[in-house]
């Protein structure tokens, strides 16, 4: 750059930070040896010297703040958001994983089970897997409640291996079936004594489940397809399992995705015109192909970026020395590609909204609390 | 959730029972976005306990009124990023249903 003397410098704009702070403030560079500007600039005098309010306007935040999804299906998806700190897309992040509901199986009454597989390890087997029910319409079972038909979701799992067969057979999770009348244990008291009243179970319902309009015209079902335990010839299993509403931060098994998590947009610039041969040599470079070469004409070829979402920052193409002055990585600090892969008790759009409603909750309380 | 306050409202640490980092790190951007505030950060004490210690240090507005509008602007942030994200989400869904046909 050449040099300006100072007061021949141009007027900056009001309320606009000088693009090499704009850049600090608003990308991470990530260099040869280690990125710099990690970190976001809150505070909101921060540029007060400068005349420059970094203070939070909502009306601003409404105007610049942008989702667009790229993929979405029962199971997965896909989608950015734009113009939001990382604090707040983090909360989310967390959320999703911890501290959204769903239902798990929590008790295993074994009646049998002669299986090689231990009881206390089918037990957390039969735990870990997801039950397709919308977690909304239960209630949570604390310590003194009895289990009913509202916190309570009963499967019944009788599976044999015949001995004459000779052959093992496979224990899946589609082979759960669920009661909605509550277990058929009974409970054993000791004055059994009036035979006429209805024997107490490990449940109590008031009521069948499937007389719920939400379940009449679809039974509650498992994930299909889980391996549980193989049975050689002779051998059974025969048990009643619990499904009780909990979080994800008590045990895993209640997370309700299998995994949720972000990383910001990269974004990839040539400092300087990179042609001909250094234009295929860098093309080259890239693992995950985001340059192209596009025809100048003149038999001049360009590199051009034509994938920058694809970069994962490996760096390959500024490892060589000189390089680093021709390309330059950055990632966009408030724009998150954002990925949800929900175990299938709810949808991803329906757990997000749920957990953007518990961050609000969670504000809610605080001040109420306060006042 | 205490209120540790002197007789001085503009500084208080505040202590959230049950709260982790996902509120506490939510509500410091909040409050750092906040012009009245002049410092202003969060700890938790011990990691098996789950609550953490806000700290609030106004210019003279007392504390708890600006941690109060923390959370209100956190909760309006919050109901936009619904909104927006519903519009998405129903954007795509008739975009898709029209592609393919």
């Amino acid at each position: 750059m050449p040099k300006v003397p100072l007061w021949d410098l141009p007027e900056l704009p009001q309320n606009h930070l000088p693009p090499h702070l704009q850049l600090q403030k608003t990308r991470v560079s990530c260099n040869n040896d280690a990125p710099t500007n990690t970190e976001s600039i809150i505070y909101s005098g921060a540029y007060a010297a400068m005349g420059v309010d970094n203070s939070l306007r909502l009306g601003e935040f409404r105007k610049n703040f942008k989702v667009n999804v790229m993929k979405l299906n029962e199971e997965d998806m896909e989608f950015d958001l734009i113009g939001i700190d990382a604090s707040i897309a983090n909360a989310f992040r967390r959320i999703l994983i911890s501290e959204l509901p769903t239902m798990a199986i929590e008790k295993v009454l074994v009646a049998n089970s002669s299986s090689v597989v231990q009881d206390e390890v089918l037990a957390h087997r039969l735990g870990l897997i997801p039950i397709k029910v919308d977690p909304r319409l239960f209630e949570y079972m604390s310590e003194n409640d009895v289990p009913n038909e509202k916190n309570t979701i009963v499967f019944k799992l009788h599976f044999k291996c015949e001995r004459k067969s000779g052959e093992r057979r496979t224990v899946y999770s589609h082979d759960l079936e669920w009661l909605p009348f509550g277990s058929e244990y009974v409970l054993r008291t000791e004055n059994s004594s009036d035979s006429t009243s209805k024997p107490k179970t490990y449940t109590s319902f008031n009521s069948s489940q499937e007389t719920l309009p939400e379940f009449s015209n679809n039974p509650i079902s498992v994930t299909p397809g889980i391996i549980i335990s193989k049975l050689g010839p002779g051998q059974e299993i025969e048990l009643e399992a619990h499904a009780v509403k909990g979080v994800g931060k008590t045990h895993a098994k209640w997370s309700p995705v299998a995994t949720a998590w972000y990383r910001m947009l990269s974004e990839v610039v040539l400092l300087q015109d990179i042609e001909d041969e250094d234009a295929q040599k860098l093309v080259n470079k890239c693992p995950v192909n985001v340059f192209d070469i596009e025809d100048m004409g003149k038999g001049v070829k360009r590199a051009t970026v034509a994938r920058p979402r694809d970069c994962t920052l490996c760096r390959e193409c500024i490892r060589e020395p000189g390089w680093e002055e021709k390309v330059a990585l950055r990632r966009v600090k408030d724009h998150f590609i954002f990925t949800i892969e929900s175990t299938g008790a709810l949808p991803p759009e329906v757990l997000f909204t749920e957990a953007v409603k518990i961050l609000e909750d969670k504000c809610e309380r605080v001040i109420t609390e306060l006042s | 959730m205490e209120h540790g306050s002197y007789q001085d409202r503009s500084a208080s640490t505040f202590s959230l029972a049950d709260e982790d980092h996902t509120l506490a790190n939510s509500l410091r951007f909040t409050l750092n976005q906040d012009p009245r505030v002049t410092v202003c950060g969060y700890s938790i004490p011990h990691p098996s306990e789950a609550r953490v210690n806000i700290r609030v240090q106004t210019t003279g507005d007392p504390a708890n009124e600006v941690l109060k509008d923390s959370c209100q602007d956190l909760m309006m942030i919050c109901q936009h990023v619904r909104s927006t994200f519903d519009l998405a989400v129903a954007d795509f869904k008739n975009n898709k249903g029209s592609g393919s046909e």
